[in-house]
């Protein structure tokens, strides 16, 4: 048990303080770096509840995916960073608010519930039905049976995102020749060729 | 001392005030307000985790997979709409993004 608080605290320290340094951070690249660090963290977190494929899965497509994009997308741009950054500490007493208030408000809300008495009934997947198989396996037999739906669903965000971000991003950059077959097969000998007859001595 | 329901609870809560603080502190840079974004969808998956493991209940962490699903979508649309504003006007500050005179 004390085991478990440490890490519980080891690792909520670090996703907070890591999280502080993203958005503090001067340089984007070490806010990255920084947000990759916090990923790591609540994919521990996600391990200490027991929802282990959650947590492996954070990692791989959090730190594996999003967090390269963001690295790429940071260096690619040749921007101005300490440009960005003027004024901003106009906003800060606005934001401290808004945030504190938030704060107070989500407080407020989870410190003051408890469960439902009869809320073991009302579970849409409950844990107990699951007791012999490992976290994947029983995550593996609901998505393909009770959610199938909402598993292609996503499947189908993932897709229309994909094609967005290449139509978004591709160019067709000027004086670049590419191969065009529709061009090449439609060419006939009629179009480019021509046969004379030269009598000799005149030229064309 | 036993981590129950509120530490996470509370730890999701501190992080997703981060994630809005955030947004106020880098209010002109693009990157780090996505960042921001991604920080608060964490937390609500922090939120999603921690119920789905004190209420023993598996459907928790589904939704989890399809919020991180739509969290990678968003941060490939968002991505590629800023590298395309940055191709022709050549700034990511927020306050040059005013074309339509919103």
């Amino acid at each position: 048990m004390i085991v478990q608080a440490l890490a519980f605290y080891l690792f909520a320290g670090i996703l907070t303080l890591s999280a502080l340094m993203v958005i503090s951070a001067r340089n984007p690249v070490h806010s990255v770096l920084f947000l990759i660090l916090a990923f790591f963290n609540a994919a521990g977190l996600f391990v200490l509840l027991g929802a282990e494929f959650v947590g492996l899965i954070l990692v791989i497509v959090y730190v594996g995916a999003v967090a390269v994009l963001f690295l790429f997308v940071v260096m690619m741009l040749d921007i101005s960073f300490s440009d960005l950054r003027k004024g901003a500490m106009q906003y800060v007493p606005i934001g401290l608010g808004i945030g504190g208030i938030l704060l107070g408000e989500l407080m407020i809300i989870y410190g003051g519930w408890k469960f439902a008495p009869n809320m073991s009934e009302n579970l849409a997947a409950p844990l107990l039905r699951f007791e012999s198989s490992s976290n994947t396996q029983s995550l593996g037999m609901i998505l393909y049976t009770d959610y199938v739906l909402a598993f292609q669903l996503a499947g189908l965000v993932l897709f229309v995102a994909m094609v967005g971000a290449i139509v978004l991003t591709h160019r067709t950059r000027a004086g670049v020749r590419r191969q065009s077959v529709a061009e090449q097969q439609k060419r006939r000998p009629e179009d480019v060729l021509e046969i004379r007859k030269i009598t000799s001595r005149t030229g064309v | 001392m036993t981590i129950g329901l509120e530490h996470y609870l509370t730890l999701a809560a501190l992080l997703f005030t981060i994630g809005v603080f955030g947004m106020f502190l880098n209010r002109r840079n693009v990157i780090v307000i996505l960042m921001s974004v991604e920080l608060m969808l964490l937390a609500v998956n922090i939120n999603f985790v921690t119920f789905s493991a004190y209420l023993g209940d598996l459907a928790g962490q589904v939704f989890t997979m399809f919020i991180l699903t739509v969290a990678a979508a968003e941060a490939a649309i968002g991505l590629a709409i800023l590298v395309i504003f940055f191709r022709n006007k050549g700034t990511i500050a927020v306050d040059d993004i005013s074309s339509l005179k919103g």
